[in-house]
Order: C-alpha cells, then structure tokens, then sequence
C-alpha cells in the first residue's frame, strides 16, 4: 500500500446520472469544472423510475429550451383529480387556454428515454460520464471526503468535491454520516406499467388535440384502505399507470403491490382508458415521501447530497425530479464558489444549504413539513372520506320516490354515523395546519 | 395477468452471484410475518417448504431497495448489483 499523498483526478465527482447528479455534472462542466458523472446501470436512466410529470422551468433555467431537443412524451395541458372507491370515482378535470400556449409547463417522460439524452448534454459540455460503475465508498481525509472507491479495478477517484446523487436509497449519504438508515414510514414503494396504445386511440379516448396529453392523478380507496395514491399519465404511444403505497403500511398488510395494481387496471373508471393496451414494462421504485422532518444532514467536509437521496420530494404537489435538478444545480454553483477560494471544508460548503433555503426546494418542503406525519396518522383521508363521498354522491345523483329533504337527512344522517362532526373538524383543522 | 409474464416484461442483465444474500437462515424460520414474501414488487424472495428456507431469485430483482427497510430482522444483506448489471429498463 503507498503512502503517497493521492493525486486529484477530477474536480468534482457525482455519483448518480440521474436528474440531480446531470444537472450538477452539466453546471460543473459548463464552468469548466473537470467532473465525472458516475452510473452504476448499463447506461443513465437503466435504474429509474417516475410517473412521470416533467416540469419544464427547473430543467430550462439548467438548458434553456430543452423541449426542442429532448426526448419528451406529451405535454400534459389537462389535469384531472379522481377521488376513488373500490367501486366508483368522484372526478375534477381542469384545463385551460394558458395551459396550452408554448412553453408548456409540463411533459410527461419516460426516464429511460429522458435521462441518457440528460446526461448526454452533460457529456456534450465536458463532463466525463462514466457508466456501469458502482461506488462502494467513499474516501477520506481527515474527516474530510476526498474522493469514492469503485468496483472497477484500480477504482479509486479523487476529487476535493463528491456530490452524492444516488437516489433514496443512498448507502454513501449513511456512510457519510449524513443519515441514518431510512424508515419504512418515510418511503412509498411505487409500482407502475407502461402500456402500448396507438396514438389515435389515445388522443380519442383522453379527448385530446393530437399532439397534447393528459395527467389523472388518484387519490382514496385504491388500495384497500392503504395510504396511497395513484396516476395515469399519457405518453406518445402509452400510457403510465400506476401507484405509490406507504411501505409501512404495505409491509403490515401482507397484501401483494402488483395485486393492487391489477385492482386499479380493472377499476370501472380505468378499464376503458387502457382497454386492448399490451403491457411493455412493469416496474418498481420507491419515492421518499419524509419530507423536511426527514432530510439528512445536506453537507459536510468534501461532501453534499442532493435529489432524491436528500429526501427531496414534495408529495403534495407529486414534484420530484425538479427539486432533483434545483438541488443538483445549487450543489454545482456552491462547488464552483469552493474551488475558486480551494476551501471545501464544512463551512465552505454551508453555502449549499443557503442556497436550498433562498431556493423553492426547502421553502416548500419546510411549508409542508408536517404534512407526512398528518398522513400517517390520519389514514382515513385514503379509505373513509372518499368512501362516503363517493357514497353520498352516488346516492345524492340517484332519482327516485324518496323526497329529497329526506333523502338529504339520511345521507347527513349516514355520514355522521360513520364520522363524528367533532373529528371531521379536528382533522379538517389538522390537515389546514400542516400545509399552510 | 401472471406476476411471471409481468416480470418478463423488464429486462435484466443478471450477474453471476447475487447482490442479495439472507444472512441467517435459522432467523427467517422463527420470523412469523415474512413480509418479504408478500410485498416485494419483483417477487424475489420465496419460501421453500423442503428445505425450510427463503430463496432468493435476485435476477429478477429491481434495487427497490424496500427490503432493506422491511426486513424486520435486518437478515438481508443488501448490496447494488455491480456496475452494469441488474435491471434495466427500457421505458422507466
């Protein structure tokens, strides 16, 4: 073993090409930081997954005008709101004239498809990709990180600056010390499909222009009760379905994510959308759902995490991959500012967390901050509401002999023998104090 | 549709040895819920009756990572699959 000082091989190293871990590659590179995007799949985008909704304004502030170029699905100029039960659907659609006037304000995307053409305007600035390379840890000075260990042969890469963008399952961010290991309350294991449907077939069935696409997001009894949601986005020749349970929940359950998946396939409101569909792709993966009273320790000597692995996700408004490449650009400018005093300690990289704070990323996970643990706790907004709801509706619409004063006393009457005034309020003024 | 077509479906690039390993079998045989038999989204982990142990098929395994959060003995040991192997999606 030698005991010479390690020679510095890059400026900067990223571990992770997915949203986060590009956006901070392709800023390092386009201020002529020498950087290296680490992949531990076959190529960027192998290992991931999302609904998904892109919204443009985060990926354009990184690359101005991406939707000419990028490999992008639909744009979603209609959103719809369902409110399930088991056997029935309340739903909202809302749309608008703006929505559809250019630049949109959100696509959808396959990441598969979406993520190499990422990385490769990362590489097309000067960032060296580097795929099929897993880092195993990371490497120390003092209580300084200087670099990471790959499985490659002579693996060892340094840098005064490693950005850890290795997604919600992040080993190096525990290594780190930035975390402990996360709990199954904090994540949702997400299962979804892709369907094949020809073009005309969707842009009939959503009511479409030919070239628009549609977002239905889910909310209630899909899941036998389960805190969860569900999505059904649009794509050119497909459609994403799917749906998000919390892992707790689920583990407790016993009950089988791909059964709930067929479950929301046959729902009388899903079948037809996705009816003579051929299945593609079935895949899996879980989406931090902790929030801010979940985030890890963003920095420290030599180091800071970003994206997904930093927790990094605003359930509410299903917004993920943009805070990834917000945090994955501040992440870059602070390691900028760093190597320009060549000051990479701790306080050095403070900024990074200044940064996130004057940013909307830690401005809205700290506005919802207690909102998870709302959910958690109140697992009735998944089953019971929309149970009644959907009940109470379906009731209400029905014409028949009952008078309708009376028929308005006994849905009241059916509602508040199933919820107490008194608890509809306190978890109607609980759920306003953890989002305002 | 059968979870096997299902999983069919996903193309995987499996290593030669798994990334997931049970690390006492003796502990999953007193675990009374096994939860790892029911939600794990790749169906990986099974029991054999016979040999009274859980098997582990990782070729068909997505790196969701929820059985290392799951696992209510901490029994797997779970590693990323080495670079370039494991699954890899085609639509994501």
């Amino acid at each position: 073993m030698t005991t010479s000082a390690p020679a510095v091989d890059f400026q900067a190293i990223v571990v992770g090409a997915g949203p986060a871990g590009t956006a901070a590659a392709y800023t390092l590179a386009k201020a002529g930081v020498t950087c290296a995007l680490l992949e531990r799949g076959a190529y960027p985008g192998a290992k991931n997954v999302m609904g998904g909704v892109l919204y443009t304004e985060p990926v354009a502030e990184i690359i101005p005008e991406f939707w000419k170029t990028a490999p992008l699905e639909r744009p979603l100029v209609q959103q719809e709101f369902w409110v399930m039960a088991p056997d029935g659907c309340i739903s909202l659609k809302q749309q608008n004239e703006k929505m559809r006037e250019l630049p949109y304000n959100r696509y959808s995307v396959l990441r598969a498809k979406f993520d190499p053409w990422f990385a490769k305007q990362a590489e097309e600035a000067g960032a060296y990709l580097i795929n099929k390379t897993v880092v195993s840890e990371l490497l120390w000075k003092h209580d300084q990180v200087v670099g990471v260990r790959t499985d490659r042969p002579q693996g060892d890469l340094y840098a005064p600056i490693v950005i850890l963008a290795d997604g919600v399952n992040s080993l190096l961010a525990e290594q780190a010390g930035l975390r402990n290991k996360v709990e199954p309350k904090q994540v949702a294991l997400a299962v979804k499909e892709v369907i094949a449907l020809p073009e005309k077939t969707i842009v009939e069935r959503f009511n479409l222009e030919p070239d628009h696409g549609a977002a239905i997001d889910l909310y209630g009894n899909i899941a036998h009760g389960l805190a969860g949601s569900g999505f059904i986005y649009t794509n050119r020749n497909s459609i994403s379905i799917g749906l998000g349970l919390m892992l707790d929940d689920l583990a407790q359950s016993q009950t089988k994510p791909y059964e709930l998946l067929d479950e929301l396939k046959s729902h009388l409101a899903v079948r037809q959308l996705i009816a003579g569909g051929e299945p593609r792709e079935y895949m899996a993966h879980m989406i931090p759902e902790g929030g801010y009273l979940a985030m890890p320790r963003l920095y420290r000597g030599g180091v800071m995490v970003a994206g997904d692995a930093a927790m990094m996700v605003n359930g509410i408004h299903r917004e993920g991959a943009n805070l990834a490449m917000t945090s994955g650009r501040i992440a870059a400018e602070t390691t900028i500012a760093a190597l320009k005093s060549k000051d990479y300690s701790d306080h050095s990289l403070s900024a990074y967390e200044r940064g996130l704070n004057n940013s909307y990323v830690l401005k809205d996970l700290k506005k919802y901050k207690r909102f998870p643990a709302f959910v958690s706790s109140h697992n009735q907004i998944f089953s019971l509401f929309p149970e009644i709801l959907n009940e109470a509706a379906a009731d209400f619409m029905t014409v028949d002999d009952e008078t309708k004063d009376d028929k308005q006393h006994r849905i009241g009457h059916d509602i508040f023998s199933r919820l107490s005034l008194w608890q509809a309020i306190k978890m109607a003024y609980q759920g306003w104090r953890s989002v305002k | 549709m059968k979870i096997e077509e299902r999983l069919a479906l996903a193309k995987h690039i499996p290593d030669k040895v798994s990334h997931l390993e049970i690390i006492s079998v003796e502990t999953c045989r007193h675990c009374a819920k096994k939860p790892c038999l029911t939600f794990c989204p790749a169906t990986v982990y099974h029991w054999d009756d016979g040999e009274e142990q859980i098997t582990v098929a990782y070729e068909g395994c997505f790196e969701c990572g929820a059985c290392r959060l799951v696992c209510p003995h901490d029994n797997i040991a779970w590693a990323w699959p080495r670079g370039g192997f494991g699954v890899a999606y085609r639509y994501g």
